[in-house]
């Protein structure tokens, strides 16, 4: 055992920290909330991470983006998820993809992984993402963040989750995001993502909603088609 | 009575928990448009407890919960 995953023993067995060096994750966005998926998710030792996204960085990041920092103004988030993933661990396989998910590329993106993370920003992209997950056979976990709010949910092959979460019509209207959304949000994913990984037992068809400012924890049930 | 619960910035405007007589309301979606809630504005509809859409129809004691939809990253 590495001495940089001791500390992830006992919560984690040995077994099961050899097993994440063998996974293969995709992470679809490199911003708020996926900056610190990679973040978090390389930290613990999962081999490899395919780090999605076709932005650059903007200014408007910096309130709550980790890998935003002004000496990268107007460079890749990809590449950047990269480089620092490099520079805290270089066993660490890392492959940016510098394009935004569409219907072209979608099937290759999700392909070859475990499992799916997403770190989208907006409600076309995810129903892209989840037809991909559909098709290939591979689970995703949803994340998404607005204001002071946090969700999460797994989302099983042909689940039907996205759907459920945004019917047809409906649309978010608070376009802020706190610094601690994402970040939360990534934790609750990726500590979903660990356990799915190591096949430890997660709960599907739940919704897992979070509000700050409020201090309100809910877990919802969803009512989802049978994963095909 | 109804017992509305409203989540997240569904409150903005309006109170934590709405009690409604029941008289009135067929269905959830007769609840929302009282509220002068948009429809596409509630992601989440839950009576008692239990996930539903808004053509569910709603009966007197049951309890309405509406959560906003989350979309940024």
């Amino acid at each position: 055992m590495e001495r940089r995953y001791e500390r992830n023993i006992p919560a984690l067995s040995d077994q099961e920290c050899r097993l994440l060096r063998s996974k293969r994750v995709a992470v679809v966005g490199c911003g708020g909330i996926g900056g610190y998926l990679i973040e978090l998710l390389s930290r613990i030792g999962v081999g490899y991470i395919r780090a999605v996204d076709g932005d650059v960085f903007d200014e408007s990041n910096f309130n709550r983006q980790l890998l935003s920092e002004q000496p990268l103004m107007g460079r890749s988030k990809a590449k950047a998820a990269e480089a620092r993933v490099q520079r805290i661990n270089p066993r660490i396989e890392v492959e940016p993809v510098t394009a935004y998910l569409d219907r072209n590329n979608a099937k290759e993106i999700v392909s070859g992984c475990d499992l799916v993370l997403d770190g989208l920003d907006n409600i076309p992209a995810r129903r892209v993402l989840a037809d991909a997950c559909a098709e290939v056979g591979v689970p995703y976990i949803h994340g998404a963040i607005s204001g002071w709010v946090t969700q999460v949910a797994i989302s099983m092959p042909g689940d039907g989750l996205i759907d459920v979460l945004y019917p047809e019509g409906v649309s978010f209207r608070d376009r802020s995001v706190l610094s601690f959304a994402p970040s939360l949000c990534a934790s609750v994913q990726a500590a979903l993502c660990v356990k799915m990984l190591i096949g430890r037992p997660v709960e599907t068809g739940v919704l897992y909603y979070f509000d700050l400012l409020n201090q309100e924890f809910e877990t919802i049930k969803l009512d989802l088609k049978k994963p095909e | 009575m109804i017992e509305v619960r409203l989540f997240a910035t569904l409150r903005q405007g309006r109170e934590k928990v709405v009690m409604l007589e029941s008289q009135g309301f067929s269905t959830a979606r007769d609840i929302i448009e009282h509220l002068d809630i948009p429809a596409g504005e509630v992601s989440i509809l839950l009576i008692n407890g239990f996930h539903k859409t808004p053509d569910t129809e709603v009966k007197d004691g049951d309890i309405v919960a509406l959560f906003p939809p989350v979309g940024g990253g």
